[in-house]
C-alpha cells in the first residue's frame, strides 16, 4: 500500500489573524440568542417549548400529552372492563417490593358476590409513595395484571400520612384496564 | 458643604448606580447565557409578598427573576463562613476585600454623566474630576492581582494556588499591552482628564464614530485617518479588559477542569461572593472605561448632547441624569457584549494566551503608538519627515513580524 501523504491545509494571512472568524461566531452565537428569544430554536416545536428556547415552563405548561406510553409513574391498581377488581390479595407484590412500599390485608369475598368464586380480594392495600422506588416490580411480579405503573406523576402531600396511596385511591389513579390475559374474564 | 456633597456623590454614584450595575451584571450573564444555549434561565424570583399577607407575589416590571441576584446574594450570607485549618488567616481574610475594593475605587473617576443644576449649585456627576483619570484606573486596577495572588497563596494548598500565579502572571502580561494600547488615545485627545476626553467625544464625535462637530482644528480627514490607529487601540484595550477581568477566553485562574475551583477554591460564603461581586465588579467599571474612552462616555452624539445637557424644569437641570441613563445602556450592552464573547471564543490555552500578551499584542500597541504619533503629528510636519516616518514604522513593523515569525518554534515533522 502506498503511503498517501496529506497536506495539512495552511492558513492564509487573514486565517492567521482570524478576526474574521470572531466576527463569524459572534454573529453565529447573535442569532441563535434571537432564534432562542423568538422561540424558533430548533426542535422547540416537537418539544412543545414556552417560546423561549426548547424549554417547557412545568406548572403553566404539562407534559401530559408528551408522555411515552412506556412512562412508568405511580403504582395503581386496576379494576377490568366488567368492573371487578383484578386483585386477588396474593401479596406477591407486598413480598417483592424492594423498598417495602406495599402493605396489603386481604379479604374474603362474601358468597353472595357474583365474584364469589374469586375468594379473595384485598381489604385494605397502601402503597407508601415516600418509600416507593418507581422500579416496577409489582407490575412485574403480578399474576393478576392487577397493579401497573400509569402516567400519573404527580404525588404531592403536607403530611407523611398524605403521601401513602390508600385502596380507593389506588383505583381512581388505576382506572379500568380492557384486555389482556385473564382467566376470570365472563366475556372471553 | 463641599465634604458633604463629596460624600452624596460616592454614595450616590458608587452605591446607586456601580453596585447595583454588578447584580444587574449576574441577573443579564444568567438569563443571556440561559438564551444562548436555548433556556430560560432564572425567570420565578419574585418578591415574596405573600409572606407579609399579600395577595400576590411581585415580580419587577412583570419580569420574574430580576430579584435572583439578590436571592443569591441572600443564601450567600446564610451559608456557613468556612475557614480551613491550614490558611494563613490575615491573608486570607485580606484577599476578598482586596479583590472588591480597587474596582470600586476605579469607579470614581469614571464621568457618568452632565452636570445636573439644583437651586442654582451645579455639580458634575463625576465623584472626582481630576487630570490623571485613566493612569489613576490603571494603578489602582492592577491593586486587584494582589488579591487573587494573596488568596491563592494564603489558601496553602494546591490548586488555589496554581490559580493566583496564572493570575499574577497573565494581569501583568496584559497590563501592559492595556497601558499601551491607551497611549494614542491620549495623544489624540492630549488631555488625562476623562470627563474632557468625553466632552471632547461628545463635541466632535466618538473616537470609533467621528461623523459630526467638524472644524478647523478637528478635521473630517484628520479624525477618519486616526479611526485606524482608534481601532486597533480599541481591540487590543478591548481584549486586554477580559484578560485582566479573568473572564472567559482568558478565565485560566480558574478554569475548573485543571484547578478545581481555581484560587477561590477554599473560600465559601460571604469570602467568596466577595470574589464573585469583584469580578463582576470589575467587569463594570472595565465597560465603563472602554465606553468612556472609546465609545464616547455619557454622549448620544449627533450633536444631540448640547440640548440634553440644557435641560432643565424651574431651576432643576436634569440633563446629567439623562446622560447617565445614556451612560448605564451603553455599559450594559458591553456587558451583554462581554457574555456573548464568553459563549463564543472556548478558552486558550495557557502558553497561547502568553504568546498573545507578549508577542503580539505588546508589539502592535508599540507600533500602534508610533503610528497614532505620526498621524496627530502629521498636519504640524514636512512632507518629506512624514515620508520618511512612514517609511521607518514600516521597516520596524517588518522587523517585528519577521522576528515574532523566526522565534516561533515549528514543530517537529511528524512521520508515519
Amino acid at each position: 500500500m502506498a503511503v498517501i501523504k496529506l497536506q495539512r491545509p495552511k492558513l492564509g494571512p487573514g486565517e492567521q489573524i482570524y478576526l474574521t472568524a470572531l466576527v463569524k461566531g459572534f454573529l453565529l452565537t447573535l442569532t441563535h440568542a434571537v432564534k432562542s428569544l423568538l422561540g424558533k430554536s430548533m426542535g422547540a416545536k416537537d418539544l412543545a417549548s414556552s417560546g423561549l428556547g426548547v424549554t417547557m415552563q412545568y406548572p403553566e405548561q404539562k407534559w401530559d400529552e408528551h408522555l411515552p406510553e412506556y412512562y412508568r409513574g405511580v403504582p395503581a391498581l386496576v379494576t377490568d372492563e366488567q368492573g371487578r377488581e383484578r386483585c386477588v390479595a396474593c401479596q406477591l407484590c407486598e413480598f417483592i417490593c424492594p423498598p417495602k412500599a406495599i402493605k396489603i390485608i386481604p379479604g374474603e369475598i362474601p358468597s353472595v358476590d357474583p365474584w364469589a368464586k374469586v375468594e379473595k380480594r384485598p381489604a385494605a392495600f397502601d402503597i407508601d409513595m415516600i418509600r416507593c422506588i418507581y422500579c416496577g416490580m409489582c407490575e412485574e411480579v403480578c399474576p393478576e395484571q392487577a397493579i401497573f405503573l400509569r402516567k400519573e406523576y404527580v404525588m404531592l402531600g403536607l403530611k407523611r400520612e398524605d403521601m401513602v396511596n390508600h385502596k380507593d385511591r389506588l383505583y381512581e389513579i388505576g382506572g379500568v384496564r380492557v384486555g389482556l390475559v385473564n382467566k376470570w374474564n365472563e366475556l372471553k | 458643604m463641599f465634604l458633604l456633597i463629596l460624600l452624596l456623590k460616592i454614595v450616590a454614584l458608587t452605591f446607586c448606580v456601580v453596585l447595583p450595575l454588578v447584580p444587574v451584571a449576574v441577573f443579564f450573564e444568567r438569563r443571556f447565557c440561559a438564551v444562548i444555549q436555548d433556556r430560560v434561565g432564572p425567570n420565578r424570583v419574585g418578591i415574596p409578598l405573600t409572606l407579609f399577607g399579600f395577595k400576590k407575589d411581585c415580580g419587577i416590571l412583570g419580569i420574574g427573576g430580576l430579584i435572583q441576584p439578590i436571592a443569591d446574594g441572600i443564601k450567600l450570607f446564610l451559608k456557613e463562613d468556612f475557614t480551613p485549618k491550614h490558611v494563613r488567616k490575615v491573608f486570607y481574610w485580606l484577599a476578598p476585600a482586596l479583590t472588591v475594593a480597587p474596582a470600586l475605587i476605579t469607579a470614581c473617576v469614571i464621568p457618568f454623566g452632565t452636570s445636573v443644576t439644583l437651586w442654582g449649585h451645579t455639580e458634575q456627576l463625576v465623584i472626582a474630576n481630576i487630570d490623571i483619570g485613566p493612569l489613576f484606573i490603571f494603578a489602582i486596577a492592577s491593586l486587584t492581582v494582589y488579591g487573587i495572588t494573596l488568596a491563592g497563596w494564603a489558601s496553602n494548598s494546591k490548586f488555589p494556588f496554581l490559580g493566583g500565579i496564572r493570575s499574577a502572571a497573565q494581569m501583568i502580561s496584559y497590563e501592559i499591552a492595556l497601558g499601551l494600547s491607551i497611549i494614542p488615545v491620549l495623544l489624540f485627545f492630549g488631555d488625562l482628564n476623562l470627563s474632557h476626553i468625553v466632552q471632547q467625544q461628545a463635541d466632535h464625535g466618538w473616537l470609533l464614530l467621528p461623523l459630526w462637530g467638524h472644524d478647523a482644528t478637528h478635521t473630517l480627514t484628520e479624525k477618519l485617518l486616526f479611526w485606524f490607529p482608534a481601532a486597533i487601540s480599541f481591540l487590543i484595550f478591548t481584549i486586554s479588559i477580559f484578560a485582566e477581568t479573568n473572564r472567559m477566553p482568558f478565565d485560566l485562574p480558574e478554569c475548573e477542569t485543571e484547578l478545581v475551583g481555581g484560587y477561590h477554591t477554599e473560600y465559601s460564603s460571604m469570602k467568596f461572593a466577595m470574589f464573585f461581586m469583584g469580578e463582576y465588579a470589575a467587569m463594570v467599571v472595565g465597560s465603563a472605561l472602554i465606553v468612556t474612552v472609546f465609545l464616547g462616555g455619557w454622549s448620544l452624539g449627533f450633536g444631540a448632547d448640547g440640548w440634553i445637557a440644557e435641560l432643565s424644569v424651574g431651576g432643576f437641570g436634569f440633563g446629567g441624569f439623562i446622560h447617565l441613563g445614556i451612560f448605564v445602556a451603553k455599559v450594559v450592552a458591553f456587558i451583554l457584549f462581554f457574555i456573548l464573547v464568553r459563549w463564543t471564543i472556548p478558552r486558550f490555552r495557557y502558553d497561547q494566551l502568553m504568546k498573545l500578551g507578549w508577542v503580539i499584542f505588546f508589539e502592535a500597541a508599540l507600533v500602534n503608538v508610533f503610528l497614532a504619533a505620526l498621524i496627530v503629528a502629521a498636519p504640524h510636519l514636512h512632507g518629506a519627515i512624514i515620508g520618511i516616518g512612514a517609511v521607518v514604522l514600516v521597516a520596524v513593523t517588518v522587523a517585528i513580524v519577521w522576528v515574532a515569525r523566526v522565534s516561533e518554534e515549528k514543530p517537529p515533522i511528524l512521520r508515519a
